[in-house]
């Protein structure tokens, strides 16, 4: 069964503004019957002042479809036509605390739905870009489609490239043989062929054998040095940020460091990345070797403590 | 109120005597059967008896064609592997489009790896068309794989005729049997079956165990190669507590097979009756004429799969479904695609399957439970009007990139 927050099981088991409006002077219909999701969007607008003052859903569809169709009539009702089309996908996953990556194909449909409909009210014909392969990298919702764009339009050889454009096969890496199949198709039909190198280069190895072991002793006090930790984590904050994600200092214990890893990185198979660098970057500014770990793997006696 | 399990296709409770069977081969019965020891000996007669068990469950005319296995994709890759290379000069597959993932997916594999692959087609109802299988018997076939039963709708291929025209040609047959075994009495030794993959899972025994069963005689080369272990054709420490396990769950299968053909076959056709009765727009898909005693595919029109499994859930009621969503791909099931189920009907198909554990009460509730939550969820179709579907549905409702 999917992972869904309890937003999105309430808007699920009781879901607001189910049912066509009366008297709705907007509708979008978006969707695709084959997949098993489709919604249909009615609204109703004020003429004067393009507030929209009712919004009703009627979904064939999953769970985080119905859920997100609800979501998307609470966001909208109120707002003005133009501010009601700032609403992005991602805003009506989070209003419902996330979706599971192989569901934000539902989010999608509701802003489609909204545009479909804005549309429709203006008069205008609404041109959807849409087109959706299936789901190869769980980490980051990547789907076939998109990956085979990107490889074509700039010329990608690699999976390591595939990597760098899309984010695709960034995480666990168990896609790595999906995508290597797509850039078998795409090469050869450029007429290259597809060799990968057998192990994928790894970056950031600390051996430990080579940390010498009176690198321990930094130098610093123990504020001193629980300061520069934290200058190192801000530092870093920014580029997480970026990303949906953040980190956060929770208790160092010797040369453990705990961190709790916030956002798009929390869950993500990208944490252990993203550990990874955290830690390559303390322990290049502390001059010690240290370990950073998930607040959650903590054993549960010291976290207790 | 307890919750209601009618999703027994998918895994089966272990049976509380196959536990207590099981028990001491974590703990007092620990050694290694391969041991020469007392404490390796005991367990290796523990297995033995187990094969027996399954030999007989079977009808296999020698103990030594059960080869224990991990699980039933196990049995299936080994055979079809086994199969290809012991046959090097032969390139061709024979399968079907309604296969478990565990042949399709290596079949597809096998294909991109230059091997021809034919996928035999199902009408309507999910049935053969045995002239397009004899056409395609030749001296090219290294293996035909079909399976016993279907796993979504239950539906029962005619495996023991099919094994005899592939036999007459000198072709392997291979079947999988993980749905079928302990529900359809079996006598291998009667048949042509030369391969047969069950899974314990599926008939009350633990996860982690299967067979493969192997015609003496028939060319096999080893997909796990090591250890003397299974007459060196399965290398690997046995799963002892797992085969044990299935041992007893074969011997409870043996006594419990007229049961589930009578007893579990009439709360099934009760639960078929009770539930198309009481919703409109619903249909069986399969064959209900020739289709395993436990399970019932039915298809709610104009609903998705996974919403009706949500709100079965939160009244206790487990089924599965075979809309896209609940699997997270973007089609729905296979199965439902070849027998040309329209996607509206396809996407709200629920499976329930039933086992001997099943009593006429739960399936009571699941009767007096399903119809509102089929009618709350058709409240918020597109596709359903105040009192039943839109005029002309497909036309009423036909999203931007339908």
């Amino acid at each position: 069964m999917w992972d869904y927050s309890e937003t999105v099981k309430e808007h699920f088991y009781n879901p607001k503004n189910a049912g066509a409006v009366t008297d709705a002077n907007a509708v979008g219909d978006v969707g695709s019957i084959s997949c098993g999701d489709a919604l249909r969007l009615t609204l109703k607008v004020d003429p004067d002042s393009e507030v929209i003052l009712d919004a009703g859903f009627q979904t064939f569809g999953c769970g985080s479809a119905i859920a997100s169709s609800s979501a998307l009539t609470e966001m909208v009702k109120g707002k003005t036509l133009d501010e009601a089309l700032t609403i992005t996908n991602q805003d009506i996953a989070d209003f419902l605390d996330g979706l599971p990556p192989e569901k934000m194909h539902c989010s999608v449909m509701g802003r489609e739905a909204l545009q479909a409909a804005v549309a429709n009210y203006r008069g205008e014909e609404w041109e959807d870009d849409h087109e959706e392969g299936a789901l190869v990298c769980k980490c980051f919702a990547i789907d076939d489609v998109m990956i085979r764009e990107t490889i074509r339009a700039n010329n990608l050889s690699t999976v390591e490239e595939v990597t760098n454009y899309t984010k695709a096969g960034g995480g666990c890496s168990s896609c790595h043989e999906g995508i290597e199949n797509i850039l078998s198709e795409e090469l050869s039909a450029r007429g290259e062929t597809f060799s990968p190198s057998a192990v994928g280069k790894k970056e950031g190895i600390v051996h430990l054998n080579s940390v010498k072991p009176q690198a321990e002793t930094s130098g610093l006090t123990n504020v001193q040095r629980i300061v520069k930790i934290q200058q190192v984590l801000e530092g870093l904050r920014p580029a997480l940020q970026a990303d949906g994600g953040d980190v956060e200092l929770m208790d160092i214990e010797g040369k453990n460091i705990y961190v709790k890893l916030v956002g798009a990185c929390n869950g993500c198979q990208m944490a252990a990345m993203t550990l990874g660098g955290v830690q390559q970057k303390l322990i290049e500014e502390l001059g010690e070797f240290v370990k950073v770990i998930p607040h959650t793997e903590r054993p549960v006696e010291i976290a207790g403590a | 109120m307890a919750d209601i399990y009618l999703d027994n296709n998918a895994t089966t409770m272990c049976d509380a005597e196959v536990v207590q069977e099981l028990m001491p081969y974590f703990s007092e019965q620990f050694g290694n059967p391969s041991s020469l020891h007392s404490f390796g000996n005991k367990v290796g007669f523990a297995l033995k008896k187990a094969r027996q068990a399954v030999q007989k469950l079977l009808g296999a005319e020698h103990d030594s064609e059960i080869i224990f296995t991990s699980c039933g994709s196990e049995s299936d890759s080994t055979a079809i592997l086994s199969a290809l290379k012991a046959q090097p000069e032969r390139k061709e597959i024979i399968t079907t489009v309604v296969e478990h993932p565990a042949v399709l997916n290596l079949c597809d594999y096998l294909e991109s790896e230059g091997y021809t692959v034919h996928r035999l087609k199902v009408d309507g109802k999910g049935n053969l068309d045995l002239d397009e299988y004899a056409a395609l018997l030749s001296d090219q076939v290294a293996v035909v794989s079909v399976m016993w039963a279907n796993n979504e709708t239950g539906t029962i291929f005619p495996v023991e005729k099919m094994a005899a025209m592939a036999d007459e040609k000198g072709i392997m047959f291979h079947t999988d049997a993980v749905q079928a075994v302990g529900k359809i009495p079996m006598n291998l030794m009667d048949s042509s079956i030369h391969m047969l993959s069950l899974s314990g899972h599926k008939l009350h025994a633990p996860k982690g165990v299967g067979v493969l069963y192997l015609r003496r005689g028939v060319r096999f080369r080893p997909l796990l190669r090591g250890g003397h272990q299974e007459r060196g054709r399965r290398a690997g420490t046995e799963n002892t507590t797992g085969i044990v396990g299935l041992g007893k769950a074969c011997e409870l299968a043996m006594e419990h097979m007229a049961y589930e053909n009578t007893e579990v076959a009439r709360l099934r056709d009760r639960l078929q009756e009770g539930l198309l009765a009481a919703v409109p727009h619903a249909f069986v898909t399969g064959n209900p004429d020739n289709r395993l005693p436990n399970t019932l595919n039915i298809a709610f029109e104009y609903i998705e799969g996974e919403a009706i499994l949500l709100l079965m859930n939160k009244q206790g009621i487990a089924a599965s479904s075979g809309s896209a969503c609940t699997s997270g791909s973007l089609e729905p099931s296979h199965v439902m695609k070849a027998m040309g189920i329209p996607y509206t009907a396809a996407h709200g198909t629920v499976r329930f399957s039933l086992s001997r554990y099943n009593t006429p009460e739960e399936i009571e509730r699941v009767i007096e439970a399903v119809p509102p939550i089929v009618a709350q969820l058709r409240k918020l179709s597109p596709y359903w009007g105040d009192n039943g579907p839109v005029e002309n549905p497909e036309q009423a409702f036909a999203p931007v990139y339908a």
